[in-house]
């Protein structure tokens, strides 16, 4: 396990496949906290507007002191258990409870977690927690130190689109297979990732932003290889750079 | 040196669906048990799509599939190398009477040590009576214990009628909430390096020898030990119980003499620190109860004689509990 304080945790599994983990910091985890406080807050005057009017019961209002008791204190345990490490607001900030070695929760590990809560709270507002991490490595509070735990990005995977890129557009650089092939074999891998992630984000792009780098790179790539004139002629740049991209990574038959 | 993408992803794709679905699968019902024929293409499935992560990040640096499939392995990572006695259910009579005996046991150094700084807080606070009378303003927690012991002995010996009818219940809860959550705070302040467990455990020593000479001093110790013992034999040892595992937390964190790294220690007092510090909080129920409902009652109403032998009789079963329950499970 790796990790600095850079918002990841890289891990190494068995197999030696490294893969890591986007954690969450201080201020989603408080944002999270706030609407699980609210929850609690909410249920409990729901409670209390169901069974209020009886509480000139001694039966009722016993009930009462120890159904709030449970659910502030039961709540966290109860919900990342079911939920796999998962409250309401952390299900709805994309957050998620975790293992320190990405490995299943166990129940000890959520309950000591979340028992903690009465130090990492203290003295207002989760100050200690926050404080906590804020310092730590892997972003953790104190109860998830205790508990071997971090709090992670659940970050549903979707499979990436790479249709805009790899579609059956007409590629007239394609044509001379000789300079294809010398592009691919003097463009270094960090220059093709830059390629491949402005095609892929070139929408987010201011379009001032978008032309000065689409330029910026047809020029980087032209200097590498001289394609003939009859092949870029009337393309842009981003064309270029769309050309470029597809020859490094959809080699063609 | 570029990997052909588009062949990748078309050869591949159809893998990331398959563990995608079974990944959605557990997610959605946990304790369903897949079929060996199931778990063996999930972990066929785990190790092709780790093959792919491998490759992706040898032979491009597309970062978007990268985090596709980090996401798909650490999913999967995490089903495969779940814990085998993983499980949901659980029997809270056999984890009561067996796990928690046996925890406590097990630990039993930490208790020893929670028992010795209590006993420390009581020699200081009977000292602090004897040596500075005035101190005893300070040093009780409520104004009811500032008033001389052998009014208090007069005042409620001589009650006629029930002052907690219908209320009896309510206090009952009140005293289980509020001693339950000390005692879960004991042991949190372990994380402290047990300077928090301590001093918590110093003060309710403190405050223990404190009334205890005061009454005694007064001779009033018929009174005394009749109105603590029913409730008191169980509670303070469920508060020590929960001191226990603030030491055992913090002594887990100091690490002292032991060649484990930190997080190897956490781990392994994990299941003990959450078993002492709820089977603490099911004692303080019994204690909470027996509060409201028996020691608030005091002679002529029920003879001190029976009031201290019911808190011995429960000492004395609370003692063959910790010592025996659980042995030949």
């Amino acid at each position: 396990m790796t990790g600095s304080k850079t918002g990841t945790l890289a891990l190494r599994t068995p197999e030696g496949i490294v893969f890591s983990l986007p954690l969450a910091g201080p201020a989603s985890r408080f944002m999270a906290v706030s609407i699980d406080m609210l929850c609690i807050f909410g249920a409990s005057a729901v409670i209390d507007r169901l069974f209020g009017a009886l509480s000139f019961l001694g039966a009722v209002q016993a009930l009462l002191v120890i159904v709030y008791f449970v659910l502030s204190v039961g709540y966290g345990i109860v919900t990342e258990w079911f939920w796999r490490g998962q409250t309401i607001g952390k299900r709805l900030l994309g957050l998620r409870v975790m293992d320190e070695h990405a490995l299943h929760l166990e129940f000890s590990q959520i309950a000591v977690r979340n028992l903690l809560r009465f130090v990492d709270a203290l003295p207002l507002f989760y100050l200690v927690g926050g404080v906590s991490c804020f310092f730590s490595r892997y972003s953790q509070r104190l109860g998830d130190l205790a508990a071997s735990t971090i709090v992670v990005r659940d970050v549903k995977p979707s499979q990436p689109d790479l249709n805009q890129l790899l579609g059956a557009r007409y590629n007239s650089m394609l044509e001379h297979r000789h300079l294809a092939a010398r592009l691919r074999q003097r463009v270094p891998p960090a220059a093709s990732t830059i390629a491949l992630e402005a095609m892929l984000r070139r929408d987010s792009f201011e379009p001032r932003a978008r032309v000065e780098l689409f330029a910026e790179l047809a020029g980087y790539f032209k200097s590498l290889v001289e394609f003939p004139p009859e092949a870029t002629e009337q393309l842009s740049d981003e064309q270029y750079v769309r050309n470029v991209a597809e020859i490094l990574f959809a080699k063609r038959g | 040196m570029i990997i052909d993408l588009e062949r990748f992803v078309a050869e591949e794709r159809t893998h990331w669906d398959r563990l995608e679905k079974m990944l959605d699968f557990m997610e959605r019902d946990p304790e369903r048990k897949l079929p060996l024929r199931d778990v063996l293409a999930f972990h066929e499935l785990y190790q092709r799509c780790s093959a792919d992560l491998a490759k992706i990040a040898t032979f491009s640096g597309e970062p978007e599939m990268r985090r596709y499939l980090e996401g798909l392995v650490a999913s999967a990572y995490s089903e495969i190398h779940a814990s085998a006695r993983q499980g949901r259910k659980l029997n809270l009579w056999r984890w009561f009477t067996q796990s928690f005996p046996r925890a406590f046991r097990k630990r039993i150094r930490a208790f020893w040590l929670a028992v010795a700084l209590t006993i420390a807080g009581v020699a200081f606070g009977a000292a602090a009576l004897k040596f500075d009378p005035d101190s005893k303003r300070d040093i009780m927690p409520f104004q009811g214990l500032n008033e001389d012991p052998a009014d208090r002995v007069h005042h409620e010996e001589s009650v006629s009628k029930d002052r907690l009818a219908g209320e009896k219940t309510p206090f009952a809860a009140m005293l289980m909430t509020h001693n339950t959550k000390v005692t879960f705070f004991t042991m949190a302040l372990g994380i402290t390096w047990g300077v928090g467990t301590t001093m918590v455990l110093f003060y309710n020593g403190v405050i223990l020898g404190a009334v205890g000479f005061d009454y005694i001093h007064a001779g009033q110790s018929p009174f005394l030990f009749g109105w603590l013992l029913p409730h008191g034999a169980v509670e303070i040892p469920a508060i020590l119980v929960g001191g226990q595992a603030g030491l055992l937390l913090a002594s887990a964190l100091i690490g002292w003499r032991s060649r484990e790294t930190r997080r190897m220690r956490l781990r392994g007092i994990l299941p003990d620190l959450m078993t002492l510090v709820f089977g603490a909080a099911i004692m303080l129920i019994w204690a909470g109860i027996i509060e409201a409902f028996f020691s608030q009652y005091h002679a002529p109403v029920i003879p001190y004689s029976v009031k201290i032998a019911f808190g011995l009789t429960e000492m004395a079963a609370l003692t063959l509990f910790f010592a025996r329950a659980g042995r030949n499970a």
